[in-house]
């Protein structure tokens, strides 16, 4: 590799993070000014944080919205697991096609439609829009993606050890409980967490399928935004990072130390035998 | 009976509802509601709640209603200039910021393949973080330094690029559009392409230095057509949900921009007309229909 490359190289990184970067931190830099202005800095100042904690109205968002997170991401997870095993392990089935096209399509589908479909459904079927409505909505958008992250894991699972289980007469369900879902445990755990962030994310969605009592935290944000920009907004907005943020790289040191203390067993397997 | 229970019929079962509880899910939130937003787009608006006439009831009034089906929403859209142009203005912010994603996506993902090893995990990181959180929020964050006495003004003025009294008009312009785009789907760009780059075998661009071959010509020869699976699967993931979006061209684009997820929006929430509103959705399906199913056999492949 010359130099001139890897100097191309090093640029493009510093620029591209400082791009994704940047407006973030100014976001969060301008929750703390003193000056109602968001462009004008009026020295620092926690008010607009002290304000938040007395806004009932978006304390009561808070809690809709992590509710709807908990419940839905854990639907999510199961069903999303559940589909992963059978696009993993049933490689032939009537309706197998039509079933990896349910599962792959709303990663790509435009909001618009998901939410407007879905509360077309509701309503037909008389179902009341509102907490459960958004409940069952986020399950369904984000069980794709759980889909997706525990079949990236279920692929590179050595199979082995299920069929040595098998081999030895534990039964299929107990098997999976015993062997499976250890092994996939962290793939599932990334997938609750992207379901979980992906809900609490989500507008578009959530707007069509609310109901009275149900505002979540996007929607309230929104209807904030419209108003204009206000240095509430960006002390909410960095409340919400900072909790994403430090379960994100959280979960990832996590994760990274069980691979190592993987790597670190079988290695001294490898060694004693 | 009861061998015959544990060994045979309790594991048929077990699979058996394994692949029926997702996929009931998936038939009856996902599939259905399509045919639903199909059925209503062929009713006509009510003032009612909801505001439409139901066009079938129950199957049974299936065939005495069939006449009464009207493509009534549909003729409309093409009557009103504001949905055809909408459509076609949404593929094309969709196409343009697409290949704008391509060219400052490339560089990075580029960057991050040829870093050292121990590095390329938390780069990946680092990528995925701002994806992690809100996507209002990032687009929020773009208004306070867009706006005319916003932060980009403030720093022009302060080098001395503006006047004390000039402002920068991006805010509410499609340029506004265009970089909250790139700024929120960069990371679906950057990721499927470091997942191909990364995959590239050093060895054939040493072989072809060896050569003779200038870095530059090699790169088009050799490292391009390789990645072009990433290539493609970037492109497919952000220009499908692009031509839909709404947040984007609603906080940024301002009355100027025409979308047609921000039509459909307008129509459903301040028209509430559903039946428009279900017809203008179905449309967008149609359009996308290919490049959905395109990206389908590319994940299927991968």
């Amino acid at each position: 590799m010359n130099k001139s490359t890897s100097w191309f190289n090093i640029t493009s990184l510093v620029v591209g993070f400082a791009f994704l970067y940047v407006p973030i931190l100014i976001l969060v830099v301008y929750s703390f000014n003193a000056s109602k202005l968001v462009t004008v800095w009026g020295g620092f100042s926690t008010q607009w944080y002290v304000e938040l904690v007395h806004d009932q109205a978006i304390i009561d968002a808070a809690w809709v919205t992590i509710r709807v997170g908990i419940i839905s991401a854990s639907f999510a997870t199961v069903l999303g697991t559940m589909a992963a095993l059978v696009l993993d392990r049933y490689r032939k089935f009537h309706g197998r096609a039509l079933f990896s096209g349910m599962v792959y399509a709303p990663l790509v589908m435009p909001e618009v439609i998901t939410g407007l479909s879905l509360l077309l459904l509701f309503v037909a079927i008389g179902f009341d829009r509102g907490f459960w409505a958004v409940v069952i909505a986020h399950t369904t958008l984000t069980m794709c993606f759980v889909a997706v992250v525990v079949q990236s894991r279920l692929v590179t699972l050595d199979r082995s050890l299920e069929e040595a289980a098998l081999d030895l007469g534990c039964p299929p369900v107990k098997t999976f409980f015993l062997i499976t879902l250890p092994l996939i445990l962290p793939g599932v755990v990334a997938g609750w967490m992207l379901a979980f962030t992906l809900s609490l994310d989500d507008l578009v969605i959530a707007s069509f399928n609310t109901g009275p009592g149900a505002t979540t935290l996007p929607i309230k944000i929104y209807s904030m935004v419209r108003l204009g920009v206000t240095p509430e907004i960006n002390a909410i907005s960095t409340i919400l990072i900072s909790v994403i943020a430090v379960g994100v790289i959280a979960a990832s040191v996590l994760s990274h130390r069980s691979q190592v203390e993987k790597e670190k067993a079988e290695r001294a397997v490898f060694l004693t035998n | 009976m009861a061998e015959r229970w544990t060994q045979d019929v309790k594991p048929f079962l077990a699979k058996w509802a394994l692949v029926a509880v997702p996929y009931l899910w998936s038939l009856l939130f996902f599939l259905a509601p399509f045919l639903i937003i199909f059925k209503i787009s062929l009713s006509q608006t009510a003032i009612a709640m909801p505001p439409y006439v139901p066009v079938i009831g129950s199957l049974g009034d299936f065939w005495a209603k069939l006449s009464s089906f009207t493509f009534d929403n549909y003729i409309f859209l093409t009557e009103d200039p504001l949905y055809y142009s909408a459509y076609l203005s949404s593929l094309r912010i969709a196409l343009v910021s697409t290949i704008l994603l391509l060219i400052v996506g490339y560089p990075i993902a580029y960057g991050m393949a040829r870093a050292p090893k121990s590095l390329r995990n938390a780069l990946v990181m680092a990528v995925i973080l701002p994806f992690w959180t809100s996507f209002l929020i990032r687009v929020y964050a773009w208004i306070g330094i867009l706006k005319p006495e916003g932060l980009i003004t403030v720093a022009l003025q302060w080098l001395g690029f503006l006047g004390p009294n000039e402002q920068i008009h991006v805010y509410n312009t499609e340029i506004a559009v265009f970089i909250g785009i790139v700024y929120s789907y960069l990371p679906f760009m950057v990721l499927p392409l470091y997942a191909a780059l990364e995959k590239l075998d050093a060895t054939l661009l040493e072989a072809a230095a060896d050569l003779g071959c200038p870095p530059t010509k090699s790169f088009w020869v050799i490292t391009f057509p390789l990645s072009l699976p990433g290539v493609i699967a970037g492109c497919f993931l952000c220009f499908i949900p692009i031509v839909g979006e709404f947040v984007i061209p609603d906080l940024l684009g301002g009355s100027e921009t025409l979308m047609i997820g921000k039509t459909l929006w307008a129509e459903f929430f301040n028209n509430r007309d559903w039946p428009v509103s279900s017809a203008v959705a179905v449309v967008l399906l149609i359009i996308l229909v290919v490049p959905i199913v395109i990206f389908q056999n590319q994940q299927k492949k991968a």
